[in-house]
C-alpha cells in the first residue's frame, strides 16, 4: 500500500468510524447511562431512515424531512416511554430484553404494511452532492465530510449535555440510585422520559443522516444494531467519549481489516474487541 | 380431515370408517397437490409472492389444470431460514403428501429441501436458488430447476468483458457460496479467453462499508469491475461507486442481479450499467408481452424474473404430466416429459441440461430509463457444466 492510499483509508477509517458513533450515540444514551438493553435500538434507525424516506418524497427536501423529523420522533420516543419502558425500569433485564425484541418484530411489521418491502433510494441533498477529487481516478462524495462533522458536533453536545449541565448530572445520579435521586425530590420520571425520547432521536437522526448513502430497506437496523453493542461495550458503558473512541477504533480495524487481511475481515472488529476487553474488562473508560 | 374424523368418533366407528374411505378415495380423487415453500415474509417476501403468482397464472392460462388435473395448492412460509427448512420441507412432504414441491428463493434453504426430495423420492422444482451444486454434486433425477446456476450469468459475463479487450480486472463480492460462484463462473470465461484477474476481494455479508475497497480499486486502475451484489446491497455499492467517481474511468459490469428491483433506489448512479441475465426487458419473443400483459391484468403489477421463474415451474411440471397422461403416480414418467420438454418460456425457449438446469440464452442488458433493457445475447444456449454431478 503505498502513502497515499494509506491517507486515503485513513479517512474512510475516520469517516466510518463517526458515522458508527452516530449510530452507535443514541445506544449510548439508553443503554449505556440508563441502563435499559435496547434490542429495538435498530428498529429505530430504521424508522429513521424510512421516516427520512418518506418526508422526503412529500416536502422534496432531505433538510426538511430532518427537521420535521426529529420532533417526530422524540414525539413517539417519550410516548414509547410512556406506555412501555417506564414500566420496566425496576424489572429485570430480560423483561427488557423480551419487550425490545417484541418491538422489533412490530416495527418490522408495521414498516412492511405502511411503506412495503421494496429498496429505496433518498437522494443526496444538491447542496452536498458534489465529491472532491482525491486522485485522478478517486474522489470523496462531500455529503460523506458533511455526516462526519454533524457526527462530531453531536458527540460534542452529547458530552457537555452528560458532564457539564444539570440535566446531565441528574441523569448519572438517577443511573446510580433511583430511588434517592427521587427522595430529593427530582422527577426522575420526568428526566428519564426525557433521556429516552433524545436516543430514541438520535437513533433515528443518524438512520435520516445515513439514509441517502445507505439506501432504504427492510431489516436495515438489524445490521447496525450489533456493531452499536459492541461500541457501548469496548467504550465503556456509560461513557459518550469511550463510544467516541471505541467507534473510531472499529472503524479503523474494519477499514485495514478489509484490505490487509482481506479473508479474516469478518472477525478483524470481534478480535479487536475481544482483545480490548481482555486489556480493559470493563471498556476502554469506564466512568465510575 | 380431523374435523370429519372428530365428528365421526362421536357418531360411532361405523361412521368412521365411512368417512375414512371418504377421505381416501377423495385422495385419489384427482386433485395433484403442489407444495409451494417459498419465503413469504422478510426480505425475500416480494420474491416469493412473484414465484408464486407466476406458477398459478400459467395454472390459470390452462383453465386451472396441470395435465389435465385440478391443482389443489399447500403453502409453507420458509422465512428464508435454513435452520427450519428441514422441518419445513417435512412438513409439506410427509404432512401433506405433496406430489409436486416447488421451491425456493434462497439457496441454502433450497439445498435443505434437495436433500428432503432426495430421501423420499418427491419431484422438486427449484424456481429461484441458483447454487451451482443443486444441479450439480447434489443433482438427482426427481430434482429440477426452472431459474438459471449462479455460474450461467457470470460466465457469460466473463466471455463478453474478455470480447470487449478488456486485460485487467478486480472482482468484489460478499464472501458467500452464491458470490464464489459467481466470481469463479466469471474468471473460469475471462482468464480461458486471455484475460487476468488481477485481485479478487470480498467482505462479509451483509456488510455495505465498500470505501476502502473503492479505495483499493482507484490505486489499481484495473480496466474494469465485476461485482456480485443484489438487492440493497448492490444499490448501496453502485451509488458508492458512482460517488466515488471511479464510474467516470472504470466501467463496472456484474450478473443482473445487481441492478434487478432496485433500480429506483440507484437513481441516477444505475443509468448504463450493463449486467447479464436469462431475462430482460423489452425482449424480441413472441411469448414475453402476451405473459406480462397476463400477468399485469391479474395482479395489477409487472412481472419480474421471479415471476418468470415461477410461471416457467409451472410449464415445466404441465410438460411432465402430460407425458404421464395427468398421472402424477408415474414418477418416472413424469421426469422422462420433463427432461424431453421443450419450455415456451417469456425468457425464450429453454431445454433442460442432463443436470436438469436450463440450458438457455444469457442476454446482455443495459440499464435506460428505469428498465433492464435488452442489447444483445451475451451467449446463446448456454448450459451450466453440472461439475460433480454423477446421472
Amino acid at each position: 500500500m503505498d502513502f497515499a492510499s494509506i491517507l486515503i483509508q485513513t479517512l474512510n477509517s475516520l469517516q466510518y468510524g463517526l458515522l458508527l458513533f452516530l449510530v452507535a450515540s443514541g445506544l449510548t444514551l439508553v443503554f449505556g447511562i440508563m441502563g435499559i438493553i435496547n434490542l429495538a435500538h435498530g428498529s429505530f434507525y430504521m424508522i429513521g431512515a424510512y421516516l427520512a424516506f418518506v418526508l422526503t418524497s412529500v416536502t422534496g427536501s432531505l433538510f426538511t424531512a430532518i427537521l420535521l423529523g426529529i420532533p417526530l420522533t422524540f414525539a413517539i420516543g417519550a410516548l414509547l416511554e410512556w406506555a412501555l419502558f417506564s414500566h420496566l425500569y425496576k424489572r429485570d433485564h430480560l423483561e427488557q430484553v423480551l419487550l425490545t425484541y417484541g418491538l422489533i418484530l412490530i416495527f418490522e411489521e408495521l414498516r412492511s404494511l405502511l411503506v412495503g418491502d421494496e429498496v429505496h433510494g433518498v437522494d443526496i441533498p444538491a447542496l452536498f452532492s458534489a465529491s472532491i477529487p482525491l486522485s485522478d481516478v478517486l474522489s470523496y462524495p462531500v455529503y460523506r465530510l458533511v455526516i462526519s462533522a454533524v457526527c462530531i458536533v453531536l458527540a460534542l453536545g452529547l458530552y457537555f449535555l452528560i458532564q457539564r449541565t444539570r440535566l446531565g448530572m441528574m441523569i448519572r445520579a438517577g443511573n446510580h440510585d433511583r430511588s434517592m435521586v427521587e427522595a430529593l425530590g427530582i422527577n426522575i420520571n420526568m428526566i428519564y422520559r426525557v433521556v429516552f425520547a433524545l436516543g430514541f432521536a438520535l437513533a433515528a437522526l443518524a438512520g435520516m443522516l445515513a439514509a441517502p448513502i445507505s439506501s432504504v430497506f427492510p431489516n436495515m437496523g438489524s445490521h447496525v444494531l450489533i456493531i452499536s453493542f459492541v461500541i457501548v461495550v469496548i467504550g465503556g458503558i456509560g461513557s459518550v467519549w469511550g463510544a467516541l473512541i471505541a467507534a473510531l477504533v472499529i472503524g479503523f480495524a474494519d477499514t485495514f481489516g478489509k484490505v490487509l487481511l482481506p479473508d479474516f475481515s469478518g472477525m478483524v472488529v470481534y478480535l479487536v474487541m475481544a482483545a480490548v476487553l481482555l486489556w480493559r474488562p470493563e471498556g476502554i473508560l469506564k466512568k465510575g | 380431515m380431523g374435523h370429519t374424523l372428530n365428528g365421526a368418533f362421536k357418531l360411532g366407528i361405523g361412521m368412521a370408517l365411512v368417512a375414512a374411505t371418504l377421505g381416501t378415495s377423495q385422495a385419489a380423487d384427482d386433485k395433484i397437490k403442489v407444495g409451494f415453500m417459498l419465503p413469504y415474509t422478510g426480505t425475500y417476501a416480494s420474491l416469493g409472492n412473484a414465484i408464486t403468482n407466476g406458477f398459478k397464472q400459467f395454472v390459470a392460462e390452462q383453465g386451472g389444470k396441470l395435465g389435465g388435473r385440478e391443482i389443489e395448492y399447500y403453502t409453507v412460509d420458509d422465512e428464508s431460514d435454513p435452520a427450519k427448512a428441514t422441518e419445513n420441507a417435512n412438513k409439506l412432504v410427509k404432512r401433506d403428501k405433496v406430489d409436486l414441491l416447488v421451491g425456493t428463493v434462497h439457496s441454502g434453504v433450497a439445498l435443505a429441501m434437495a436433500k428432503v426430495a432426495r430421501e423420499n423420492k418427491t419431484l422438486l422444482i427449484v424456481p429461484n436458488a441458483g447454487a451451482d451444486e443443486i444441479t450439480g454434486p447434489l443433482c438427482a433425477p426427481n430434482v429440477f430447476r426452472s431459474s438459471f446456476s449462479a455460474w450461467q450469468p457470470s460466465y457469460a459475463m466473463g466471455q463478453l468483458m474478455a470480447q470487449k479487450g478488456l486485460k485487467k480486472v478486480v472482482t468484489l463480492t460478499w464472501k458467500y457460496s452464491f458470490g464464489q460462484q459467481s466470481v469463479d463462473g466469471f474468471k473460469e470465461a475471462f482468464e480461458k479467453s486471455g484475460g487476468k484477474v488481477v485481485k479478487d476481494m470480498t467482505l462479509p455479508f451483509p456488510n455495505v462499508e465498500f470505501q476502502p475497497f473503492l479505495t483499493e480499486i482507484a490505486a489499481l486502475k484495473p480496466d474494469a469491475v465485476f461485482v456480485f451484489f443484489a438487492g440493497a446491497g448492490a444499490a448501496k455499492f453502485v451509488k458508492d461507486y458512482a460517488a466515488a467517481g471511479l464510474n467516470r474511468s472504470v466501467p463496472l459490469y456484474g450478473p443482473g442481479f445487481l441492478t434487478d428491483g432496485n433500480l429506483d433506489a440507484m437513481g441516477e448512479a444505475g443509468k448504463g450499467l450493463q449486467t447479464t441475465l436469462h431475462y430482460a426487458d423489452g425482449l424480441d419473443n413472441k411469448k414475453d408481452p402476451a405473459f406480462r400483459l397476463g400477468y399485469a391484468k391479474t395482479y395489477k403489477m409487472q412481472p419480474d424474473v421471479y415471476a418468470v421463474q415461477g410461471y416457467d415451474a409451472a410449464q415445466l411440471y404441465n410438460a411432465g404430466l402430460k407425458a404421464a397422461g395427468g398421472d402424477a403416480g408415474k414418477q418416472a414418467e413424469v421426469i422422462k416429459g420433463m427432461e424431453s420438454a421443450r419450455i415456451d418460456s417469456p425468457r425464450g425457449a429453454f431445454t433442460l441440461s442432463k443436470a436438469h438446469n436450463p440450458v438457455q440464452d444469457i442476454y446482455l442488458r443495459e440499464v435506460q430509463g428505469g428498465q433492464n433493457k435488452v442489447i444483445s445475447i451475451a451467449a446463446k444456449g448456454l448450459a451450466d457444466p453440472a461439475r460433480g454431478c454423477k446421472m
